[in-house]
């Protein structure tokens, strides 16, 4: 029993993972690379700063 | 679990695209700016005359202070990116029975920052505005094999064991820089050598502090007392 809730845990804890590492790339991936000129414009000072390839 | 990771991801993620604004602000945009010049021609570098002088100095950058606001605010969102994905890297360590605190945090930003910055610089060198380079999403998606590939050789050196991981962890982080990165076979830059150059180490430097900040303050947070 306390093993399967181990177990059920450990699992939920996985998920839990890969969803923020999903969030981050997300994130970077708004702001460094969608080639709308909305997020470009705003963005391009960023992008320059932090070397993303932006033009 | 979920709550502690989104937690530390946002705090770290906040103070450190605070801080790397500050310092992107004080040392990299005015090199923008000043490139800028050279782009739209308000300035010209060997121009007609021959003139292989140009005056040193940028404007003001806070001419449009909307603009400065767009960088604060896109830095937020680039760090929180950052952070989250350093996190979720975090929890992994730890389930694998690894300590994290502040000092390993800060190793694990600085090889954030080999990854992310410095290695995909290696090929396609951070670009004063008026540079031409390659088609962009043939640069965009190099820049995205050689960041995995260098992610994966750091991963392999820092949890693999054994000869056999430690060669394939360095043959990882060489084949991008075998295969080379997109490039065009002419020069188009109309800026000085000296600023470009300086530009770019500017760049890396302050994203290696940023990194650094990053991480330690992801350690902090992420190790803090439930």
């Amino acid at each position: 029993m306390i093993k399967a809730i181990a177990k059920t845990r450990a699992s939920t804890d996985v998920y839990a993972i890969a969803l923020t590492a999903m969030i981050g790339l997300g994130l970077i991936f708004a702001a460094g690379f969608s080639h709308a000129a909305g997020a470009h414009d705003v963005a391009h000072d960023t992008r320059h700063a932090i070397a993303f390839p932006c033009h | 679990m979920l709550r502690h990771l989104l937690t530390s991801a946002l705090l770290a993620g906040l103070a450190s695209g605070l801080l790397a604004t500050v310092l992107q602000l004080a040392f990299v945009v005015p090199l923008i700016f000043e490139g800028e010049l050279y782009e739209t021609g308000a300035r010209l570098h060997f121009s007609a005359t021959g003139s292989p002088q140009s005056r040193v100095g940028h404007p003001s950058i806070w001419v449009e202070p909307a603009r400065q606001i767009g960088t604060f605010a896109m830095n937020l969102v680039t760090w929180s990116g950052f952070a989250f994905i350093l996190i979720a890297g975090f929890a992994m360590a730890e389930r694998a029975g690894r300590r994290i605190d502040t000092k390993s945090g800060a190793i694990w930003g600085l090889c954030g920052f080999i990854a992310i910055q410095l290695a995909p610089a290696a090929g396609l060198p951070p670009e004063l505005p008026g540079s031409v380079g390659a088609d962009l999403a043939t640069r965009q998606l190099w820049w995205m094999g050689t960041v995995a590939a260098t992610m994966g050789g750091l991963g392999l050196f820092a949890f693999g064991r054994g000869a056999i991981a430690y060669g394939i962890a360095a043959l990882l982080m060489i084949l991008p820089h075998a295969i080379g990165a997109p490039e065009l076979d002419t020069y188009y830059g109309v800026a000085p050598a000296e600023l470009s150059a300086h530009y770019a180490a500017r760049a890396l430097a302050v994203a290696a502090a940023s990194w650094a900040i990053l991480g330690a303050v992801a350690g902090a947070v992420w190790s803090r007392p439930a």
